[in-house]
């Protein structure tokens, strides 16, 4: 194993080096770099020309220059030792700054959005793949099509303008006519009808169901003017996470033995009281506390398992601690709501944001900052997320349907397992081999895909950096991106092969 | 069996009647045939293959191509005076049901800023989307099968060589290196953007070529072939190559949607199409920020963006169904 990282390492840094020569003579060749010099009417012209040319080395042929470039770079490797220098851009600004700055944007923006996309992509390729010639199935699989059809600019657009503009002038006098909640009563009773399939009573039963709860529900929140300053509730917290204790036992151990169950109530119950509890620490704490909080969640939700879990032991402290970070993000969300009134007042009412990571000269508690944030991240997320949730779907049910087609799975059956321990234990694990690979992949892609993503919001990331020193012909920032991307993507596909190798033995003895 | 597409089965009249009542008549078909049945009767890809025809049909034919003049009467560059606000003065909707009855009008998509016909605009966005798409498509697949087969037949130092050489391509992310080299020629037209684009997007097809043709060298025919003095070029072609064609056409359908989304998106960063001439993903660029106010300019080219990819997706599906059964097999 350790020959086989080795090796990989070793020709993935060649593979690197030579991409980038690559990528440095196409950038070379991708312009006139004096273009906008030599339109230009400034009486020191020459001087200017002159002068871009020593900053770019212009006098040196490409190849050549490419060495230069990779002389700076490769102290790059060395933190300390040696002086990190990408060159600079035409305005003379450290290209390394400039990066320093982009980079945290982009994580920002894409890694949220990507993790969401996979957690989505892959319950749903699962749930479908379980039910094969659903009408679910056949649902998810037109909106699959549709989805890596859709140009993410043109869904970028959309999401602005109704998602945002028209959202927030209705925030202005929130309140849902009759009508519509019918109306999307009736869409969330079709959606549920679709999802929960069976024969027609059932089917009708939970149509109808469906359609009362959401219309009703739209109604009461309109009559209350919930949207006016909206937030959870203790009671619909507690309900919630009661319920995300029900689902992780019954995806972790099921419901043969109780303890498990017990264990994750627990973990829920000592959330909440914690709600009443931590008020006046939560009012406006630092990062620096949530993230204390959440390992105290972690310790809690460990001690309940292995104190209560019994035989299940292992179940109950995987349970019990999902159980706590649920409730915890329930409890997180609450407060971020909770500081929407002040956080609206603020922005003059024009709550989602479009365009940019943050209000520009915005001061505000920990909430209302989280607040700000979130309500940048949300429409960039959405757009990212409806494009690779689709491949994520696709991948993950053909996948799913592979493994559950083989002998194994018919043998785990035919031992009387039950049929979680059959999907959780014995399918999804092994249908889980081919993904990690697509993982991988996409975590390479995504810095270059938030190229469009970035152009449409305003934020001002890598991606956005990329394009426009593109346009301006300016090739140091140009290099100095592409070194992180494919950085990016050498160094996740080498984990993609190790994890392959890893994962399934019959690749490394081959 | 003298016409093997009709479903009559040939055997002598009481064998077959025997056999039909226990289900067992088998019409002998050829492989090529297996799939040309199974594509047809896959409805998605009907209906991507039927929408993707009128659209090429109504792009082609309604401003012409080349210096053939189509039946619309008015061309993409001509500026006019905006009329009515540039509306569309499309009408779908007939009479008895309310609308103003089912005719195209002076400007069916209405007018963009400068009084241009933006059904003729659109038109001509389809046909560059098209042309790119196609351009790719068949560049990309060629070289693709190309070095696939190549390294795959070759094995040792070939393979080495030419493997590396689509690693280090692979590491470079598609959009990164199309925009730099559509920055470079997207000035010089649309087939030359889309064959530079097309020297890049071969390298997912070369990978899945050169597995399967991995697996092929070793079977018992390539070695009759090579035992009886074939020619490594004639092995290749003759014997290897017509296995793995579903492979090929298949995913040279998925590369031709991936090359339309990406045509459109190097457009919408100014990186493809430049002007005085325009594409889908120009003409959404232009018009983003006229959403609220005049949206027919962002709804139409959008719609035929989704409408080419989705329908050529689903032909993509279809294909795969049709070259590949095993893979949609109903689980026991």
């Amino acid at each position: 194993m350790l020959v086989f990282i080795v090796r990989r390492v070793i020709v993935s840094f060649f593979i690197l080096l030579a991409a980038t020569f690559v990528m440095y003579l196409l950038t070379a060749n991708a312009g006139n770099p004096l273009g906008d010099l030599q339109e230009s009417r400034a009486p020191n012209r020459e001087a200017l020309i002159e002068a871009r040319i020593r900053l770019l080395n212009l006098d040196t042929p490409a190849p050549l220059r490419y060495f230069i470039w990779l002389k700076g770079a490769a102290g790059c490797l060395v933190p300390f030792a040696m002086e990190c220098d990408l060159g600079q851009n035409l305005q003379g600004q450290d290209v390394t700054a400039l990066l320093g700055v982009a980079l945290p944007q982009t994580l920002q923006l894409v890694i949220a959005a990507t993790v969401l996309a996979m957690v989505l992509g892959i319950t749903v390729g699962i749930v479908t793949a379980l039910r094969q010639y659903s009408s679910l199935d056949y649902t998810v699989t037109f909106s699959a099509f549709l989805f890596f059809s859709l140009p993410i600019f043109w869904v970028a657009v959309l999401l602005k303008e109704y998602g945002a503009i028209r959202f927030n002038d209705w925030l202005a006098d929130p309140s849902v006519p009759i009508g519509v909640a019918v109306v999307l009563g009736v869409i969330s009773g079709l959606f549920w009808m679709i999802v929960i399939s069976g024969d027609r009573t059932r089917r009708l039963t939970t149509f109808a169901a469906a359609f009362v709860a959401s219309a009703g529900a739209l109604w009461l929140l309109s009559e209350t003017r919930w949207f006016e300053d909206p937030g959870l509730g203790i009671i619909v917290i507690a309900v919630t996470a009661v319920g995300i204790a029900f689902l992780t036992t019954a995806l972790v151990a099921g419901f043969t033995y109780r303890n498990v169950l017990y264990a994750a109530l627990a973990s829920a119950g000592i959330g909440i009281v914690c709600h009443f509890a931590l008020a006046s620490v939560l009012d406006d704490p630092s990062g620096l506390t949530i993230v204390g909080l959440a390992l105290v969640t972690v310790a809690v939700g460990l001690g309940l398992g292995y104190g209560l879990g019994g035989l299940q032991r292992r179940q109950a402290m995987q349970a019990a601690v999902l159980t706590g970070l649920g409730t915890g993000a329930l409890l997180f969300l609450d407060r971020l709501l909770g500081a929407w009134d002040t956080y609206s007042d603020q922005v003059g009412g024009r709550v989602i944001a479009t365009i940019g990571a943050r209000t520009p000269n915005f001061d505000g508690t920990f909430w209302e900052q989280g607040l700000d944030r979130a309500t940048h991240l949300i429409l960039p997320t959405i757009a990212i997320v409806l494009i690779s949730f689709a491949t994520y779907t696709r991948y993950t049910r053909s996948s799913m349907l592979e493994v559950l087609n083989q002998d194994y799975v018919r043998t785990a059956r035919s031992k009387g397992l039950a049929e979680r321990g059959v999907i959780v234990k014995h399918a999804f694990r092994n249908a889980m081999i081919p993904i990690t690979t697509l993982m991988a992949f996409d975590f390479a892609g995504v810095l270059s895909g938030a190229v469009i993503t970035e152009n449409v919001f305003g934020w001002t990331g890598l991606g956005r950096l990329f394009a426009d020193s593109l346009r301006a012909v300016d090739p140091n920032p140009v290099m100095g991106f592409f070194l992180i991307a494919g950085t990016a993507a050498v160094l996740f596909n080498m984990l993609a092969d190790i994890a392959y190798a890893f994962l399934d033995p019959r690749i490394r003895l081959s | 069996m003298s016409n093997p597409s009709t479903p009559d089965p040939g055997p002598a009249p009481g064998a077959a009647v025997a056999a039909d009542a226990q289900g067992m008549t088998v019409v002998a078909r050829t492989q090529a045939q297996m799939v040309r049945r199974r594509f047809f009767r896959h409805r998605a890809a009907m209906g991507g293959l039927v929408v993707l025809a009128l659209i090429v049909l109504l792009a082609f034919s309604s401003i012409g191509f080349a210096s053939v003049p189509g039946w619309w009467d008015k061309d993409y560059w001509s500026i006019a005076t905006v009329e009515n606000g540039g509306r569309p003065t499309l009408s779908v909707l007939p009479t008895w049901l309310g609308g103003s009855g089912m005719h195209l009008g002076e400007h069916p998509f209405g007018q963009d800023n400068v009084g241009k016909d933006y059904f003729a605009l659109t038109m001509r966005g389809v046909q560059q989307s098209l042309t790119i798409a196609f351009v790719v498509g068949l560049v990309g697949t060629f070289i693709g099968t190309l070095v696939g087969a190549t390294a795959g037949y070759f094995r040792g130092r070939t393979e080495a060589v030419l493997m590396r050489f689509t690693d280090v391509m692979i590491t470079i992310p598609l959009l990164v290196i199309a925009a730099v080299l559509g920055r470079r020629y997207g000035s010089s037209g649309i087939v030359v953007l889309g064959l530079v684009i097309g020297l890049v997007t071969w390298t997912g097809l070369a990978r899945l070529v050169r597995g399967e043709f991995l697996s092929l060298r070793e079977k018992e025919f390539v070695e009759a072939a090579r035992a009886a003095g074939t020619s490594a070029r004639r092995i290749i072609v003759k014997h290897m190559l017509p296995n793995i064609v579903g492979v090929i056409i298949v995913a040279a359908t998925l590369a031709i949607a991936t090359a339309i989304l990406l045509e459109a998106a190097l457009s919408f960063l100014g990186f493809g199409v430049q002007d005085p001439d325009t594409s889908l993903g120009k003409l959404i660029s232009n018009y983003q920020t006229a959403f609220s106010t005049r949206p027919w300019l962002f709804w139409f080219p959008g719609v035929f963006i989704i409408a080419i990819a989705l329908s050529v997706n689903f032909i993509g599906d279809g294909l795969r169904d049709a070259f590949d059964p095993r893979q949609n097999r109903v689980r026991d």
